[in-house]
């Protein structure tokens, strides 16, 4: 069955503005906070910002007190989004997450734009390949990856109601749309989107859609590969990646972000320690990001869907050589 | 103005405070005496005639904050705490004991009567600054205080706070800078001096007063002003001495962390007795 995989006609960044607004207009304690990037992420609303007084706030350039404005406006009541670029939230205010959040069990959601890659031409210095590794040790934080539209916007409204500490990385750019509109998500529940019994592909972010491509590759060359949306990093749904263990006893990960303590490293840990299976992944190798289109740095990176493949049939391999 | 018995009623409160805050370090052998002992008449001030707050209700909805962000000198907040009766006085022999409600810093989770979880420096005001933004988008009549170190100021974050608090016009918000002259390693004027806390703050367009932080009538008045001035925040300017009243660790070089022997805590008790 040949498929196709087209990029959305809807920016994630339009997703995520017109969704937090229209929350906002019905939640009065929604408050959405901004570093002066924004036009980046709220497009034409920040131009609206009069309409949302005390709820869509500009804080200027500084994420630092940005993070800790948000953790005491949550311990009055409020429930707020902070967004930035991922580096300038992981890495400038990570002692902030840490201390006036996380360990304040403060409830603030953190949104982290431009994962990985998606940084693109802005290149290496707004390239994060780091972020979930430097907030996954952190207590009591939840990491979440929405993979396209449809879970983004669900996912925003589940997280008003949702208490504590939340790292959302998330795409400005379209995305591929995997989801139809009527799909509900789980945090903490992976999605197997396509079944398959020679191996499993745990990916996240824009490397499910590769990962849906090199299955389909794979099929072709008669190997049955299954393919997980593990949109929740942190906590892994364990459950899920033991089962798919044991049912196809290989697995490849997928990610945009370091080989270092991401979801790759999070499956390992878990099957290390309860079943070892041949693992293969993909991902960042020790290296900084670069400018260039998502064709270029896919390539450059090694994040394509040739890749998986090739990585999936070594973990064939090495399972029947066991 | 105070009169004559209430200050004496407050000064009274603050040896009391400076007693039971000496009392949990001997208990455990050390603590971060210096910047404990500074704030002591500040906290008497606030706790005994300032701020509204209900000890058997900590979380009162209508209630004044207190965010103390210089977290280690959580023993003199937790020693007027208690004395105000937010939790037993015997908890007091309780600091840094293992599974303790009062660690070496303020932790909200652990303490009733602690507003803010404090300790990694130069947090405190952000934080504080939120709760006084979500308190005035809410109109509500809550007063935000929150105290940091001279040292601690040296920390940018501080200043990010800073110019966010005069850009909201957060008048709700009372800071207290501490400036005991010292810390960890040194006087600050040999580590990166501050100058001038005051024209900082005014060139910040904060409403500024400086004060004897030991002088109960000054910082009462000072806070009183504050509370009824402009939209502007509010920044008290606190010349302190580093370990004040405390016989053996006052105007001692660094102070900031000492071991406490039963002698000398005994010793610094009585002559606080006096």
């Amino acid at each position: 069955m040949e498929k196709t995989y087209t990029v959305s006609e809807r920016k994630m960044a339009g997703v995520y503005s017109d969704t937090i607004t229209k929350i906002m207009r019905e939640n009065k304690n929604v408050v959405e906070l901004e570093a002066d990037l924004g036009g980046c992420i709220m497009g034409s609303k920040m131009d609206e910002i009069d309409q949302y007084p005390g709820q869509l706030v500009n804080c200027g350039i500084q994420e630092a007190n940005m993070v800790g404005v948000a953790c005491g406006m949550s311990a009055a009541g409020k429930i707020p989004f902070v967004h930035s670029f991922a580096p300038f939230i992981s890495r400038r205010a990570n002692d902030q997450i840490f201390i006036s959040g996380c360990y304040s069990h403060a409830n603030v959601k953190l949104v982290g734009s431009d994962p990985g890659i998606m940084a693109a031409y802005n290149g290496g210095t707004h390239m994060p390949f780091e972020d979930v590794a430097a907030l996954r040790a952190f207590p009591e934080l939840t990491i979440i990856e929405p993979t396209d539209e449809v879970m983004l916007e669900k996912l925003l409204y589940q997280l008003v109601d949702l208490k504590g500490m939340y790292y959302i990385r998330c795409a400005r750019k379209a995305v591929v749309r995997l989801y139809d509109s009527q799909e509900e998500f789980e945090i903490g529940k992976g999605k197997e989107l396509r079944e398959g019994t020679d191996v499993t592909i745990i990916a996240s972010g824009i490397m499910t859609a590769e990962s849906l491509k090199a299955a389909d590759v794979l099929a072709e060359k008669g190997i049955s590969a299954r393919v997980v949306d593990m949109f929740t990093i942190k906590p892994l749904d364990k459950e899920l990646v033991l089962k798919c263990a044991e049912e196809t006893g290989a697995v490849v990960t997928a990610e945009n972000h370091s080989m270092y303590n991401g979801l790759g490293s999070a499956v390992c840990e878990v099957l290390a320690e309860n079943l070892p299976v041949p693992v293969e992944r993909i991902g960042i190798e020790d290296e900084f990001g670069e400018v260039g289109d998502m064709e270029y740095l896919k390539k450059r990176f090694h994040l394509t869907a040739e890749d998986i493949v090739k990585k999936a049939e070594k973990a064939i391999e090495r399972k029947s050589k066991k | 103005m105070l009169t004559e018995k209430r200050v004496e009623e407050l000064e009274k409160f603050a040896t009391d405070i400076r007693i039971q805050t000496i009392r949990q370090m001997k208990t455990r052998g050390f603590g971060h005496m210096g910047g404990a002992m500074s704030i002591c008449d500040l906290l008497s001030v606030l706790y005994g005639e300032q701020m509204k707050y209900d000890a058997d209700n900590p979380e009162w909805e209508e209630r004044d904050w207190l965010i103390c962000s210089k977290g280690h000198a959580g023993p003199a907040v937790y020693a007027a705490l208690a004395l105000k009766g937010f939790f037993p006085m015997d908890w007091l022999d309780t600091l840094n004991q293992p599974g303790t409600r009062l660690p070496s810093h303020c932790d909200h989770s652990k303490t009733p009567g602690i507003d803010v979880t404090t300790g990694s420096l130069g947090q405190g005001l952000s934080v504080a600054a939120g709760i006084a933004f979500a308190k005035k988008i809410e109109q509500k009549e809550n007063t935000i205080f929150c105290i940091i170190g001279d040292g601690e100021s040296q920390e940018g974050q501080n200043w990010e706070a800073v110019m966010f608090a005069a850009q909201q016009k957060l008048g709700n918000l009372i800071l207290f800078v501490d400036d005991n002259k010292q810390q960890l390693d040194n006087m600050t004027s040999k580590i990166c001096n501050m100058d001038s806390f005051a024209e900082k703050f005014r060139s910040f367009h904060w409403d500024v007063q400086e004060v004897d932080g030991h002088n109960i009538n000054e910082l009462n008045t000072a806070i009183t002003t504050a509370r009824n001035n402009d939209e502007r925040p509010h920044v008290i300017v606190m010349n302190t001495i580093k370990g004040k009243g405390c016989s053996f660790a006052e105007n001692i070089l660094k102070n900031h962390h000492i071991n406490v022997s039963a002698e000398q805590a005994e010793d610094a008790v009585n002559k606080l007795k006096r």
